[in-house]
């Protein structure tokens, strides 16, 4: 008896639940399941900004959580700070600013990425204190576990698992062989 | 593609019983699970990358194995000793059991030792409420298998009759 591993798809299409960067018609979507604490998923940030800029037009990115807060203590509330954020409008604003400071998530830090946005403060702190958004964070999570995302970074493209790494070049090179 | 010689214990045998160290001075048996669900996760070592992430994701997902009924048990050739530094250093809220004296036995057991390498094959098995292997599943040996599967077949099994 054996057993055949195929590469794993995305169960949870990209939609507009999603936060989403590039054009809805781009021949390439890219998702990622990452965790801001991660420093893995802190490299692989450098190289999809790089990835976007090169793609243009081409490229739809989309990002979804997948905080592992048992050895990552301060990924799920970064993770609910980047969507505390979102409802007002400035996701990827605060997703850049977690992923240049992995070594400041503290609530404080948090706090004072907010004010550099120029978030309600108060508004931010009862969405952190109050979890509002810890469960879109478990759907997330969930939807990566049921497609297949073992650990972080994992990148999707086109709706399959890439297995590759995530240097500019190797996922230059799979995004464009689907061109 | 990868391909893996699978010698497990298959759907539909009742499950070994067994007796592992899971501290120095606490012990667990299959019996302890009796009238629960049981996802048993065969690991060959630990603080190897895979079995860290594979682990990790477990630790993670406790939440929703516990909502459809299942203690989840993860077990290795390394001493008790190993297991509780190794379970403390990564936050994990669930019993790592040493299959270490006699070296192995349980995983033999099962049908999962590799003896060339001396440690289990990376191998699951779902055991319902009467003790019966009601799925398995081994990996290639750097392949983090995920949870998707185990998920998969404790809902199966919700969505089975209730026998009488």
């Amino acid at each position: 008896m054996s057993v055949v591993f195929e590469r794993p798809r995305l169960t949870v299409p990209v939609s507009e639940r999603d936060h989403v960067l590039g054009p809805a018609t781009a021949p390439v979507t890219l998702v990622e399941y990452g965790d801001y604490e991660c420093p893995f998923c802190g490299a692989a940030h450098r190289s999809v900004e790089r990835v976007l800029q090169v793609m243009g037009n081409d490229l739809r990115f989309a990002f979804r959580h997948f905080p592992l807060s048992q050895i990552h203590p301060h990924a799920s509330q970064a993770a609910e700070a980047a969507e505390a954020a979102g409802a007002r409008g400035r996701f990827w604003e605060m997703h850049d600013l977690l992923f240049e400071n992995q070594d400041r998530l503290g609530l404080r830090d948090l706090i004072g990425f907010a004010g550099a946005l120029g978030l309600d403060l108060e508004r931010f702190v009862t969405d952190l204190r109050g979890h509002a958004h810890a469960g879109r964070l478990r759907e997330d999570f969930l939807s990566g576990v049921r497609s297949g995302v073992n650990g972080t970074p994992t990148f999707f493209v086109n709706g399959l698992r890439h297995d590759g790494g995530y240097d500019v070049e190797v996922l230059l090179e799979a995004l464009r062989s689907e061109l | 593609m990868n391909t893996v010689s699978n010698g497990a214990l298959p759907e539909g045998t009742p499950a070994p019983a067994f007796e592992l160290r899971s501290t120095p001075d606490q012990s667990v048996r299959l019996g302890d699970f009796s009238g629960r669900r049981l996802i048993m996760a065969f690991y060959p070592a630990d603080w190897s990358p895979v079995c860290t992430d594979q682990m990790a994701l477990y630790n993670e997902i406790l939440p929703e194995f516990q909502e459809l009924g299942a203690a989840l048990v993860g077990i290795s050739i390394d001493h008790a000793w190993c297991h509780v530094a190794f379970a403390q250093s990564r936050n994990l809220h669930f019993p790592l059991l040493a299959d270490f004296h006699p070296k192995g036995d349980v995983a033999q057991e099962y049908g999962v030792y590799d003896d060339e390498i001396g440690m289990s094959e990376r191998a699951l098995f779902v055991i319902d409420e009467e003790g019966v292997i009601r799925w398995s599943h081994v990996s290639p040996i750097g392949v983090n298998p995920g949870a998707d599967g185990i998920l998969a077949a404790l809902e199966s099994m919700s969505a089975a009759p209730v026998p009488a």
